[in-house]
């Protein structure tokens, strides 16, 4: 058992600071993220969860006026994602992102998910069937589109629409995945296949999960983290926060007693 | 334990109304428990039926909680302190209904041994002095956990061991008794039968004791290792 011993960390944030141009969003977190775990970040709207989380791949830098200050230090290489010497292009390579509602790009299953291949120049197409197939495979869709890859993507259901998404971004091999709610727009069903497929996913890569959904954060995660009002108010084991959380704060959003 | 109250006041009344049917139904054990003890020391027959049938309605108390319980899960999800809350609360209920199931044994054995036309006074005073304790222990588990006061269920883990030990010395005085003289020994293991199920009161208050450090400190205090319990 592993009980005792803590995981490799992936990314740690340190002294990490946000501000939409004069607005501070986030405040001093220091958070870790452990490799190959899944670490949820919970809080009620406004509490900069999203924002946290969209700082790992720069997401920011595409407005201007947007400031990081502080530092996300990215394992094993111990590089500092926010440096304005990484070029967050490379971090968005090592990083991928899916997004609350499926937002596949208006073109084929199969060109959908050699985007990215192919904006790296990959041109090979042996390679790219491929890593094509295999990104389908990890994100559990395979069976389900292997016989119509020439589909356009938009016609699929959401919940497809979702997964295929989630294949898009693995395509590229990342090592860490964000999910910025990735199921609030699916019914329980399609959730629900996510949610496995989340589970399969960390096997392979690490990733952070921002949530509305409680018990979502409660049944797919190894970590959480409770946010409000930009703050990293609680971070811990996820079976430790959900039965016995620290703060009174944490307590009060998980019970439901706290907008 | 957290007093803010919930977004929905529906949620509130329904731990509120959880809280109030345990500590309805640890009512009637005590109560179950006193007159069984009451029962022994003045030979009072007539009250074991009241017994019996209390014990019928503390049955259906638990599985009405026990049920309430599994709608609460279903339709609130609890977590935290909530959850710790509903968690307890369905151990305790088990546990008072065990201990109202002993206290049903006690009645009996009392009927028996007043039927053969004995009297457990001659027997000692030794089960009248720990059934007092274990009585004890039951209020004051019921009063930590209507108080969510682990002070007070820390005191009650502490005092079963007192009756643990008093249990057994009952049982070598009478053993003594029963060689002494063979024709006490069907009541003398009546008697033992009685100290028995008090001391398994004992054990149900200790328990639902420790739920109440589970509910309040989220902390599970059972089955300590032997060198902790000192």
């Amino acid at each position: 058992m592993q009980i005792h011993d803590k995981p490799a960390l992936k990314a740690e944030a340190r002294s990490f600071n946000f501000f939409y141009g004069e607005v501070q969003a986030l405040k001093n977190i220091n958070m870790p993220i452990y490799d190959k775990k899944v670490t949820a970040l919970i809080g009620p709207s406004g509490c900069g969860k999203s924002t946290y989380l969209r700082s790992f791949n720069r997401m920011h830098d595409l407005y201007p006026g947007n400031r990081y200050e502080g530092e996300i230090r990215f394992h094993p290489d111990n590089t500092n994602l926010l440096s304005p010497e990484v070029d967050p292009i490379e971090v968005r390579m090592r990083v991928g992102m899916v997004f609350q509602k499926p937002n596949p790009f208006p073109k084929t299953i199969y060109e959908n998910v050699a985007y990215g291949l192919r904006v790296r120049g990959e041109r090979n197409k042996r390679v790219l069937d491929d890593k094509v197939e295999h990104a389908l495979k990890g994100a559990a869709i395979w069976g389900e589109v292997k016989d119509r890859l020439q589909d356009l993507a938009p016609n699929l259901s959401g919940g497809q629409q979702q997964r295929l998404c989630i294949a898009r971004a693995l395509a590229t091999d990342p090592e860490l995945l964000l999910f910025d709610e990735p199921t609030s727009a699916l019914d329980p069903i399609a959730t629900g296949a996510i949610e496995e497929l989340v589970h399969e996913l960390k096997k392979r890569v690490t990733i952070l999960i921002v949530t509305h959904n409680m018990q979502q954060a409660a049944r797919v995660s190894d970590y959480t983290a409770y946010m409000y009002l930009g703050e990293m108010i609680e971070f811990g084991k996820t079976d430790e926060i959900f039965i016995k959380p620290q703060d009174k704060r944490t307590e009060d959003y998980i019970t439901g007693r706290h907008g | 334990m957290n007093d803010t109250q919930h977004l929905s006041s529906q949620f509130d009344e329904d731990l509120a109304r959880l809280r109030t049917s345990v500590l309805q139904m640890g009512g009637l054990v005590e109560t179950q428990v006193a007159e069984a003890i009451a029962a022994y020391d003045k030979g009072d027959i007539a009250s074991v039926k009241h017994i019996v049938e209390t014990d019928r309605k503390i049955n259906d108390l638990e599985k009405a909680i026990d049920d309430d319980c599994a709608h609460l899960i279903a339709k609130r999800q609890p977590a935290a302190s909530d959850l710790r809350l509903v968690f307890g609360i369905s151990k305790i209920v088990t546990d008072l209904e065990r201990a109202g199931d002993e206290a049903k044994k006690i009645a009996k054995g009392v009927r028996r041994i007043y039927e053969a036309g004995q009297m457990p006074a001659q027997y000692g005073v030794g089960v009248r002095h720990i059934a007092e304790a274990a009585l004890a222990m039951v209020r004051d588990s019921l009063d930590a956990f209507a108080r969510l006061d682990v002070v007070l269920a820390e005191k009650v883990i502490r005092s079963d061991e007192g009756v643990d030990i008093e249990f057994k010395s009952i049982v070598r005085q009478l053993i003594t008794h029963m060689m002494e003289d063979p024709r006490t020994i069907t009541t003398s293991l009546d008697i033992i039968w009685i100290a028995r199920a008090v001391e398994r009161i004992g054990d149900h208050a200790k328990n639902v004791a420790e739920h109440v450090v589970f509910i309040v400190e989220g902390k599970d205090i059972r089955h300590p290792p032997k060198e902790a319990k000192a």
